[in-house]
C-alpha cells in the first residue's frame, strides 16, 4: 500500500536531523499560521502564488533561492566545522553515512537550488522589463516552471526526515548511485527531484530564447539589446541545448534501479563512463548556464555606476556567444583521469584554456569601462570589484586545471574544490548579489541600506578568501575532498582558518537579513519617487518603481543601445503619450496545482508508492490539459482605463 | 566605443525597416507560439541525442544474449515505418484542411492520422512483447536496455501525441477553428512530423544497420 514507506523511515534516534527537522517544522508552521490568523490567504492567492506577473515570479524564485542558500550554507558550515575536529584521534559529530549526506546535499541543494533559481529570478525580473516589453512569451508556462522548482526544492528538503539523502557526490557517480550500492531512497530523492525541477527548467530556457528573440520594444534591434539580455539568451540556449541531456541520462539510471536495465551496471555491459560523459556534456554548459547571467548583472552594474557607456558593447556580445559555444567543447576536463588518451585529453585541456580568452575580453571590457569613469561605490558595484579581483584567481586556477598533467595530480583534492567555490561565488553569488542589491529598488520601491549591504560585502569578500585559499593549499598538499575524518594533523592549523572564514560568510549572511529588515523598517525615508535610483543606462529605469503590472503604459521605441540614457540626453518621452488598448495575461493557479500533484506524484515515485504515483501523475496532467482548454488567457486594458491608471501612479 | 560612435547616425535604421534584425517590435502571437514550438522540438531532439549516443555506445555489449540480428525482423519494421510515415502524410492533409477551414475533412484525416498512429504503436507493443517473451527484456543487456529505452521513448512520445490528437479535436469539435486552436493544431503537426524525423533515425540506426 505504502511501498517501502514505514515509521522505520524517520530517523528517529539521529538527534540532528530530528532537531533540524523540528525547527524548520516550527518555522514553516509559525509562517502557515501567521498567514492564517492574519488573513494573508486571499491576497497571497490572488497577488502571488496564482500570478503570471514575471516580476512576481522572479521575485518568488529569488526567495526561494535565499532560503535554499540558508540550508546549502547550514550544510557547509556542519562540514568545515567537521573536518576542523575530525582529525587524528577525534572523530568529530558527524559519522561518515551522515556526512556524506551532507555533501551531497550540499553540492545539489546549491546548484539546483540556491544558484538556479537566483539566476533564473533575476531573468525573469529583469529580462522583460530591459526589452520594453509587457511579459515573457508564454506567462503561464512561466508560473508552472516556478513551482516545478519550488517542488524539487521540496521533495530534497522532504529527505532530511523522511528517509534519508544520497551519499554519492552532488554528480551522482555510477556504480555507486546504482541500486546494488545505493538501496535505499538517497538517490531516488536526488534523481526525482532534479527530474522534475529540471522539466521547470528546460520550459524557462524555452520560454526566454522565444522571448528575447521575438518580444522586444519597437527599434530594439539585437545589437540594441541591454548586455544582460545577451547573457540571458545566451544562458537560455545553453539550458534548452543541455538540460535535455541531463533528463536523459537521469532517465537512464532510473531505469537502471527501477527496472533492472543495464545502462551504467558493472555487469551485463553496462558503461560506467557513458554516464559521466552525459553528465558533464551538461555539467559544463551549466556553470555557463549560471556565470553567463551574472556577467550580464556586472556589465549593467559597472556602466551605470561608472557613468559611462559599456566599454565595447560588441567584443562583449561576441565573447557571450563564443563562451556559450565553446562550453559545449570543453566537458571532458572534469574527467581527464577516465583515460581517454592523449590526443583526447590535449583536446579539452586546449579548449578549456581557450575558454579563457573570450573571459579576459569581457575583464578588460569592465576594467576600460571603469577607467575615467565616475565610480560610485555602491554595494552592488562593490560586489562587481570584488568579483573582478576574485574570478581572475580563479580562472587562473582554471587554466592551470585545464592542463592535463597537472589535473592528473590535484583531481579530486581541495585544489579543485577551491577553484570552483572560487569562481562560483566569486562569481555566480558576488553576481546574484549585485543583482539584488541593483534590481530591489525597482522590484519594491524603496533601496536597500547601504551600510548593511557593504558590511555584507566585506564579510562575504574576506570570508570567502579565508575559506578557500587555505583549500588550495592543502589541495597542493594532498588533501583529497570529502573527508570526513583528517588522516594529517599538520592540516588542522589551515582547516581551522577555513572554519573562520566560513564565519565570516556566516556574517556576511546575517548582515544581508539585517539589511532587509533595517530596510523595510526606513523605507519610507528611503523610497525611490523616480524609477531611476542609480542614474541607469536601460529601459527598465524608465517606468515607475515598482512598475506597473504592465510595465510600459505605451511600448517605448528604441533608438540606441543605453536605450533610456539617450531617453534622457534627448530629453524625450513626451508628457502624455496617446494610450492604446492593451491586453495582459490573467492569473492562472495551474502551476501551482500543477506543482502540487507533482509532490505527490515525485514522493510515491521515491517511495515506490505506484498507484500514488499513476494518480498524481495522470491529476498533474489534467490540471495542465484543462488549463490549455481555455482560449482566453488575456484580459484588455482599455486605454482610457490605462490613462486612468497613468495619471494615478 | 562611446556612445556616439554606436549611434552613428549610419546604424540608427528607421524602425519600421528593421523588421528583418528585428527592430519592428513584439512578434505575432501566431509567430511567438510557432516559434517556441520549434525550441522545444529542439530540446526534444537533443534529448534523443543522448538516448542515440547511448545506444551507439552501448549496442555492441550484448552481454552474451541476443544480439539486433537476431531478434529484428524488417518486415513488420518495414510495415510500422509505413504506418508513421504515412500518418505524417494525412497528418498534412488534415491541417491543411484545417487552414482551410474545412473540419469535416480535418475530421476524417484526423481519424485516419490517429489510426495509422495506433497501428505503429500496436506493432512496436507486439515486437516488445515478443522479445520479452522470448528472454531478451531490456534488463538483459546493456544493448537491450539502450534498445528499448530508445525505441520505446519515441513510443512514449507517439503515444502522447495520440493523446493530443485526441484532445485537440475534441477542441475543434467544441470551440470551432479559431485561431488560438488553429495554431495549437499546427504545433502538434510540427511535433508529429518531429517523431517522423526521429523514426527516420530509429529505422536507420538500429534497425537496418542492427539487422
Amino acid at each position: 500500500m505504502l511501498g517501502r514507506l514505514t515509521w522505520a523511515a524517520i530517523p528517529f534516534n539521529e538527534a540532528l536531523p530530528i532537531l533540524s527537522g523540528a525547527v524548520v517544522g516550527i518555522v514553516i508552521l509559525a509562517v502557515l499560521g501567521t498567514v492564517t490568523v492574519k488573513g494573508w490567504w486571499p491576497y497571497l492567492w490572488r497577488e502571488w502564488l496564482t500570478s503570471v506577473d514575471h516580476k512576481r515570479i522572479g521575485i518568488m524564485y529569488v526567495v526561494l533561492g535565499l532560503v535554499m542558500l540558508l540550508r546549502g550554507f547550514s550544510d557547509a558550515i556542519m562540514m568545515r566545522t567537521q573536518q576542523a575536529i575530525a582529525i587524528g584521534p577525534s572523530q568529530g559529530y558527524l559519522p561518515p553515512d551522515h556526512f556524506d549526506q551532507i555533501f551531497s546535499a550540499h553540492g545539489t541543494i546549491m546548484i539546483f537550488f540556491v544558484a538556479m533559481p537566483l539566476v533564473i529570478g533575476l531573468m525573469n525580473f529583469a529580462v522583460p522589463l530591459q526589452l520594453g516589453v509587457r511579459d515573457v512569451a508564454f506567462p503561464v508556462l512561466n508560473s508552472i516552471s516556478l513551482w516545478l522548482a519550488a517542488t524539487g526544492a521540496l521533495l530534497i528538503n522532504m529527505s532530511l526526515v523522511i528517509g534519508n539523502f544520497a551519499r554519492t557526490g552532488w554528480w551522482a557517480y555510477p556504480p555507486l548511485s546504482e541500486l546494488a550500492f545505493s538501496p535505499d531512497v538517497g538517490v531516488d530523492y536526488y534523481l526525482w527531484s532534479l527530474q522534475i525541477s529540471g522539466v521547470g527548467t528546460l520550459l524557462t530556457g524555452i520560454n526566454f530564447v522565444t522571448t528575447i528573440l521575438k518580444l522586444r520594444a519597437p527599434g530594439m534591434t539585437y545589437f540594441r539589446m541591454p548586455v544582460f539580455c545577451w547573457t540571458a539568451l545566451a544562458s537560455n540556449l545553453l539550458i534548452v541545448a543541455a538540460f535535455p541531456v541531463l533528463t536523459a541520462a537521469f532517465v537512464m539510471l532510473l531505469l537502471d534501479r527501477h527496472l533492472g536495465m543495464h545502462f551504467f551496471t558493472n555487469d551485463a555491459g553496462g558503461n560506467q563512463m557513458m554516464y559521466v560523459n552525459l553528465f558533464w556534456a551538461w555539467g559544463h554548459p551549466e556553470v555557463y548556464i549560471l556565470i553567463l547571467p551574472a556577467f550580464g548583472i556586472y556589465s549593467e552594474v559597472v556602466a551605470t555606476f561608472s557613468g559611462k557607456a559599456l566599454f565595447s558593447y560588441r567584443s562583449m556580445v561576441w565573447a557571450t556567444l563564443g563562451i556559450c559555444i565553446l562550453s559545449f567543447m570543453v566537458w571532458l576536463h572534469h574527467f581527464f583521469t577516465m583515460g581517454a588518451g592523449a590526443d583526447v585529453n590535449a583536446f579539452f585541456g586546449i579548449m578549456s584554456s581557450i575558454i579563457a580568452v573570450p573571459t579576459g575580453v569581457k575583464i578588460f571590457n569592465w576594467l576600460f569601462t571603469m577607467f575615467r569613469g565616475r565610480i560610485v561605490y555602491k554595494t552592488p558595484m562593490l560586489f562587481s570589484v570584488g568579483f573582478m579581483v576574485t574570478f581572475v584567481i580563479g580562472g587562473l586556477t582554471g587554466v592551470l586545471l585545464a592542463v592535463p598533467p597537472v589535473d592528473f595530480v590535484v583531481h579530486n583534492s581541495a585544489f579543485l574544490v577551491a577553484h570552483f567555490h572560487n569562481v562560483i561565488i566569486g562569481g555566480v553569488v558576488f553576481g546574484v548579489l549585485a543583482g539584488i542589491n541593483y534590481w530591489f529598488p525597482k522590484a519594491f520601491g524603496f533601496t536597500l541600506d547601504e551600510r548593511w549591504g557593504k558590511a555584507s560585502f566585506w564579510c562575504w569578500l574576506i570570508g570567502f578568501y579565508l575559506a578557500f585559499m587555505p583549500l588550495y593549499q592543502l589541495g597542493l598538499m594532498g588533501m583529497t575532498r570529502r573527508l570526513q575524518h583528517i588522516p594529517t594533523p599538520s592540516w588542522q592549523p589551515l582547516l581551522w582558518v577555513a572554519e573562520a572564514g566560513a564565519i565570516v560568510i556566516l556574517c556576511g549572511i546575517l548582515c544581508q537579513v539585517a539589511q532587509i529588515y533595517v530596510s523595510i523598517r526606513s523605507r519610507e525615508r528611503r523610497l525611490d519617487l523616480t524609477g531611476d535610483p542609480w542614474n541607469g543606462r536601460t529601459l527598465e529605469w524608465s517606468t515607475s518603481s515598482p512598475p506597473p503590472a504592465y510595465n510600459f503604459a505605451v511600448l517605448p521605441r528604441v533608438e540606441t543601445v543605453d536605450a533610456f540614457w539617450h531617453m534622457k540626453r534627448t530629453g524625450r518621452p513626451p508628457a502624455e503619450p496617446t494610450y492604446e488598448s492593451i491586453e495582459m495575461p490573467r492569473n492562472s493557479p495551474a502551476g501551482f496545482v500543477t506543482a502540487f500533484f507533482a509532490v505527490v506524484m515525485g514522493f510515491s515515485l521515491i517511495w515506490q508508492i505506484w498507484w500514488l504515483a499513476i494518480l498524481g501523475f495522470l491529476a498533474a496532467i489534467t490540471v495542465v490539459l484543462v488549463a490549455a482548454w481555455s482560449t482566453e488567457r488575456e484580459h484588455e486594458i482599455s486605454a482610457a482605463e490605462l490613462a486612468q491608471l497613468e495619471r494615478a501612479r | 566605443m562611446t556612445i556616439a560612435a554606436i549611434d552613428s547616425p549610419q546604424t540608427a535604421v528607421p524602425t519600421e525597416l528593421a523588421r528583418g534584425r528585428g527592430g519592428g517590435g513584439p512578434a505575432p502571437k501566431r509567430v511567438v507560439v510557432a516559434y517556441g514550438f520549434w525550441i522545444f522540438i529542439l530540446s526534444d531532439m537533443v534529448m534523443f541525442s543522448a538516448l542515440f549516443a547511448a545506444y551507439a555506445v552501448l549496442s555492441g555489449n550484448t552481454a552474451g544474449g541476443p544480439t539486433g540480428a537476431e531478434l529484428f525482423n524488417l518486415r513488420s519494421v518495414f510495415i510500422e515505418t509505413m504506418c508513421l510515415l504515412l500518418s505524417s502524410y494525412t497528418c498534412g492533409i488534415a491541417v491543411l484542411s484545417a487552414e482551410r477551414r474545412d473540419p469535416t475533412r480535418l475530421f476524417i484525416f484526423a481519424a485516419l492520422t490517429f489510426v495509422l498512429g495506433a497501428a505503429f504503436l500496436f506493432i512496436e507493443v507486439t515486437e516488445f512483447a515478443g522479445m520479452v517473451d522470448k528472454g531478451a527484456g531490456p534488463s538483459r543487456s546493456a544493448f537491450l536496455s539502450s534498445f528499448f529505452t530508445l525505441v520505446g521513448t519515441h513510443g512514449v512520445h507517439v503515444a502522447s501525441g495520440l493523446v493530443a490528437l485526441v484532445y485537440l479535436v475534441a477542441q475543434v469539435a467544441a470551440k470551432g477553428l479559431q485561431a488560438a486552436v488553429l495554431r495549437r493544431l499546427l504545433c502538434w503537426s510540427l511535433f508529429w512530423h518531429a517523431l517522423d524525423i526521429v523514426w527516420v533515425g530509429v529505422f536507420t540506426l538500429v534497425y537496418l544497420m542492427g539487422a
